[in-house]
This record gives C-alpha cells, structure tokens and sequence, in this order.
C-alpha cells in the first residue's frame, strides 16, 4: 500500500513531515539523537539563543503538577557564537529542517541574533515574543498589540529566513495578538508556549520554584492550547505550528483538524524520548484509516 | 537506537521503616551500568509524568538484574513501592556518569548519608587497597550488612543515636581522622558540602553525586542544574548529564 503524503508547507520550507520539536525540551538534538531518528523529523525548534551567554535561572527549576510540569529555565544558553560553531553544524549532518528560536531582553538583542544568523545555513527563526522585557519594566513584548506589531516589523526587516513568531498564552485576546504578528509581516505563528503558573511545597511552606512562578506545559494545558490554535487559525492565513500538551498521534490530529499546519511536541519527550516518532507515526495511521489522500486534506477540516 | 525499557520486577520489599529494596530484570542495563550512575523509573500513573531518577544500588551482569534501594517520599514512589513480583514497569538507562575508579588510588574514604548510601555499595564492591565506610541516617540504618562484605571498617551515626554514635557522619570523621587519597561520597546537599569543606581542609580529593529535581534525564531540558565552577567564572552544569558524579572542587555551594 502506498504511505500517505506528510508533506507540508511552512512560509515556503518545505517540512517531511508535519512534526517538529518544541523549542527548551530537545536541545539542539544532539542528547535526543541517540534515542529519535532525527531524519525522521519534520523539524528541529532549538533551545532559544540569545545574542550572549545567558546562566538561566537558580533551582529549583521544575515541578511536576498533575498532568503537567512547571519549568523556570530562565532560558539558560550558551549564546549566538557557540550556537553557531556547535549546533548548527551537528543539525546540518541531518535530513531535518532547522528552526532557530531566538530570546532577548530587548529588541537590539533579538536583532542582533536575527543579523547573526542571516548568513549561516538554517531554515526557520522561530521569534520567542513571551520573556520579560527588561526595557518596558517586566511587561512582556507577546502581550500587548502596538509592542507584538512594532517588533515583528522591525526583525522582519533584517531577517533573512522566513519568520515564525512564537505567541504566549498568557494574554486576554489570542486572537488580536495573531492578527498583529501577521499585520506586520509574521511568515508562520506558532503557539501556545507555556501557560504561568505556581507549585508549593506545603510543608516548606515555600514555593517549589526557586523563581516562585514557572511556564506549565504537558497534557494539562492542550484544551487551552487547542482552543488557541483553533481561534488563531480562524483569524490568520499564516501557517500555524500547534503546540502544547501533545501527547499522541490523537492528540497531534486534533490540532491538524483544529487548522495547525504542523505541530510541535514538548514535555512528551521526557515521558517518552521517542514521543515525535510515535506521534508521526499515529498521524499516519489516523490518514490511513480515515483514507484521507494526504495530510493536507486534514489541515482545519473540523466539519461545520 | 537507545530506548525506554521494559524490566520485570523481581523483588519488591520493604527493608526498613519507609525504604524498599526492588530488583529489576533488564539486561541491556545491567550490561552498561557503572556505579554511580542512575536509572528513570515511570510510574505507571498518567497523571504522573516525570521519570523517577533512582541510583543503581548493585549490578548482576550475569544474571542481567540491577538492584535499587528507595524511600517512599511521594506520590510516585508511593505507587511504584506498591508494585508486585512479576509486574513490569518502564525504565531508562543507565543515565549519567559515576564514580571514577583508580586503580592507582589506594586509600579510599566512603562516606553515605540516608537515602545516598545505596549507590555506594556498588562502588564498594569494585575498589581495590584499604576502604572505610562512613554512613549516617536519620534513624534506622540501610545496607550496613552488605558494605561489611567489602571492608570491616563500616562506621555508622545516626540522629538519635539508636544505632552507632549519636550525630552524623561529619563527627565520625573528626572523631576518626580516616586517611586516605580518594572520597567517594552521597547524600543530602548540606551533607556533601560539610563533607566538601572536611575534604578541602584534609586536602584529599573528593567525587560527590548530587541530586536535583529532574525532566528529561538525558541533558536536553536543563532543568536539573547545579552551580559548578568553569575556568575563572561560573556556569549552571546538568547534574543528569554532566554528573550526576562531580569533583569537589566544581561545586559551587551558596545556592
Ligand atoms: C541522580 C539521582 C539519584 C537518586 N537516587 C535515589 C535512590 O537511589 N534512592 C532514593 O530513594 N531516592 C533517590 N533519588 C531521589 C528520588 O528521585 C526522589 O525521592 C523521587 O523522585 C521522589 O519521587 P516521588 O514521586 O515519590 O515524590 P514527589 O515529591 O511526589 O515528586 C514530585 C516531583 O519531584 C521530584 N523529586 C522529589 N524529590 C526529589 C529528590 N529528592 N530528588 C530528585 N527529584 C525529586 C520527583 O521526581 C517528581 O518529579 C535520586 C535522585 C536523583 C536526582
Ligand atoms: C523545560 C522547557 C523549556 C522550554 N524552553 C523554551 C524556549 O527556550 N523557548 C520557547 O519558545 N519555548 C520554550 N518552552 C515552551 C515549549 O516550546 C512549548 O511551547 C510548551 O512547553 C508547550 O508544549 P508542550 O506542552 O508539548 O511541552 C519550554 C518548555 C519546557 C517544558
Ligand atoms: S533532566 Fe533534563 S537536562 Fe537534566
């Protein structure tokens, strides 16, 4: 019998395969390498990548909650330079595309990153809109119209690959937020990062967090996440990466139905580190069973 | 490719107020396992995502098993104490790097706090030349047999003083001045940094395994991170990955 297309389309990139990893839970791949197949992957999102070495956060650092986790990484990386020398060269030995997420504190830093990477062979930047912004007084950059517009625009400018932006959930109206990234010229949206969220130890009487609130991520979060993906897709024509709690093939297929063009999977690599191939894999067989023609006819197909 | 693994149980008992001993059957890590080094367990509950690092207690290559001593402190640990000879539960590894031995290094000092006595007996079973054993528990002692198998210098303390000396492994080693080149030493953090500052002040040299709250297990979350020191700065290092086994003088305590 003949396997089903998976083929699908992100800003002209073409993906294999519609799943990718969600950046922070995979590295670069090199750890997850011996375990996955990483030819088999429509996409590698790697660790976000500021312009200089960031240490991260003290612990404790992870909580688990029922049916989720909380992590406050605080993401800890090695900077734009050793990225470049170390993990794009070990992604390129793959038959994968190469998504680059990127963090700053300030929209220099994020440039920085973005003119850095114009010459160097990767596929995607992934635009990570949910940390701090340090300039505006602790209020987020992904939260807010006019700030989502103004940086989109202006990375935009000297982005040299295509431009996914990574929206968080942690806002009132996904939906107002989406339209902006794709006003000001977002290529892809890819949501839902990690919803806020807080642990304590009662005994302690402490929070379990070093950093007192965390990003939650896993199973407990897909309803929202799902909810997310389905009102973004409604109101953009951008392609939509859907993430957040993707457990299974099921899981993967409700956010294809949902309108997400491709898929990202998280905390599931740590409850099985081969999570992204029994995904795929699950996708496939839904296809088949449903004898859909490929995965595209499935793409935002929920019957009206 | 590596993968989880199915072990079957084969032993799951109760060994003192709260602590278990579980044998697991599974060849693929038995064959690779080291001391020192840790498996995942994951509990059979959905709720419950996260492995559960335990450290190999002993390795049977032969026979394919590995033995694990744990105390029940929560909800994971709880179920998986509760399953029976037989069952089979999901495993990862062996995960991490252990314990350096020497075979120059003569004089060895190990030194076991609670819940970190189990993974030195391993190690005590593989080192050659002169070895003392310092453990201490807050109450009932583990495994204070089977390290007597190895050495007769087996030296106990204990909280309340029902076993051994009264206070902790920090007074038996003033008490005892143990010589020797190498410490191999697990337990809790302010135990291993007491433990540290005894070796800095004796100047001999120290492998302490620490503990950290973990994700994924194999170095990619960067989750579990410790304080270590890095040329003339400092960097947050993986204890699943780069350690969990770290020399003294790359810690870094203030946290
Ligand atoms: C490398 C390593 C080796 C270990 N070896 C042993 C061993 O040989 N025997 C033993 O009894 N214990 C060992 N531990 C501690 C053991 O992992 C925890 O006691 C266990 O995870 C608690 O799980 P729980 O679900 O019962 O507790 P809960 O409090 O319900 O767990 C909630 C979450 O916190 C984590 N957690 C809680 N306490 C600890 C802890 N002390 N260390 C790390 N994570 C924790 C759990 O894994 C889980 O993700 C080791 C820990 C590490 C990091
Ligand atoms: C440990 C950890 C680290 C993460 N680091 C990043 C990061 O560096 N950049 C980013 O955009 N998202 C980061 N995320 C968010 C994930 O990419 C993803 O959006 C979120 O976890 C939801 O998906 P999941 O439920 O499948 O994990 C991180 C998540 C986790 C659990
Ligand atoms: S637990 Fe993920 S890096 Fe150590």
């Amino acid at each position: 019998m003949n396997r089903p297309g998976l083929k699908v389309n992100i800003a002209g990139v073409e993906l294999k395969n519609p799943v990718m990893t969600a950046s922070g839970t995979f590295g670069s791949g090199l750890e997850y390498g011996e375990y996955v197949d990483l030819n088999k992957l429509g996409g590698v999102v790697t660790k976000g990548v500021a312009s200089i070495p960031w240490k991260g956060n003290a612990g404790v650092r992870v909580a688990e909650t029922y049916g989720g986790m909380l992590n406050s990484v605080g993401l800890q990386n090695p900077g734009i330079e050793e990225f470049i020398k170390k993990d794009i060269p070990f992604l390129r030995k793959h038959d994968t595309k190469i998504v680059v997420n990127i963090a700053g504190k300030t929209l220099e830093e994020y440039c920085s990153v973005v003119e850095r990477l114009a010459g160097e062979d990767v596929d995607l930047l992934e635009l990570n809109i949910s940390c701090p912004n340090v300039k505006e007084g602790g209020v987020c950059f992904g939260t807010d119209t006019k700030m989502v517009e103004y940086m989109v625009k202006e990375v935009k400018k000297i982005a040299k690959q295509p431009l996914i932006v990574k929206l968080t959930p942690n806002v009132t109206d996904i939906v107002s937020i989406a339209k902006a990234a794709e006003a000001a010229g977002a290529d892809a949206i890819s949501l839902i990062n990690t919803l806020l969220g807080m642990a304590i130890d009662i005994h302690k009487r402490r929070p379990v967090l070093g950093n007192i609130v965390g990003g939650l991520s896993g199973p407990a979060i897909k309803p929202v996440a799902l909810r997310m993906v389905y009102q973004a897709a409604n109101a953009v024509k951008v392609p939509i990466i859907g993430m957040g709690g993707i457990m299974t093939g099921e899981d993967a297929i409700e956010f294809l139905l949902a309108g997400a063009t491709a898929i990202a999977v998280g905390t599931a690599n740590f409850v099985n580190p081969r999570a992204t191939i029994d995904i795929l894999n699950g996708i496939e067989d839904y296809i088949i069973k449903h004898k859909e023609k490929d995965i595209t006819s499935i793409i935002g197909s929920l019957n009206k | 490719m590596k993968k989880k693994l199915t072990a079957i149980i084969k032993k799951n008992q109760q060994i003192a107020h709260g602590m278990f001993e579980m044998l697991l059957s599974v060849g693929e890590i038995a064959a690779l396992a080291s001391p020192g080094q840790f498996i995942n367990l994951y509990s059979n509950r959905k709720d419950l995502l996260l492995p559960r690092p335990i450290s190999i207690c002993e390795i049977d290559k032969e026979k394919g098993f590995i033995k694990l001593v744990y105390a029940v402190v929560g909800k994971g640990t709880s179920d998986i104490s509760k399953m029976h000879v037989g069952d089979i539960i999901e495993v990862m590894g062996p995960l991490g790097n252990g314990f350096t031995i020497s075979k120059e290094i003569k004089g060895h000092i190990i030194i076991g706090g609670g819940i970190g006595v189990p993974p030195l007996l391993e190690l005590a079973k593989g080192l050659t030349g002169e070895m003392s054993v310092y453990l201490g528990f807050r109450c009932e002692p583990i495994l204070v047999e089977e390290f007597k198998k190895y050495t007769d210098k087996v030296y106990i303390a204990t909280e309340d003083g029902g076993w051994g000396i009264k206070g902790n492994v920090i007074g038996l080693l003033k008490s005892n001045h143990p010589k020797g080149e190498m410490i191999y030493s697990c337990g809790p953090k302010p135990m291993l940094k007491a433990v540290a500052s005894w070796a800095e002040d004796n100047d001999i040299k120290a492998q302490l395994s620490l503990e950290e709250r973990m994700a994924c297990g194999i170095g990619a979350c960067l989750v579990c991170t410790c304080k270590a020191k890095d040329n003339n700065d400092w960097q947050y290092k993986r204890v699943c990955k780069d350690g969990p086994v770290f020399l003294r003088e790359e810690v870094i305590w203030n946290e």
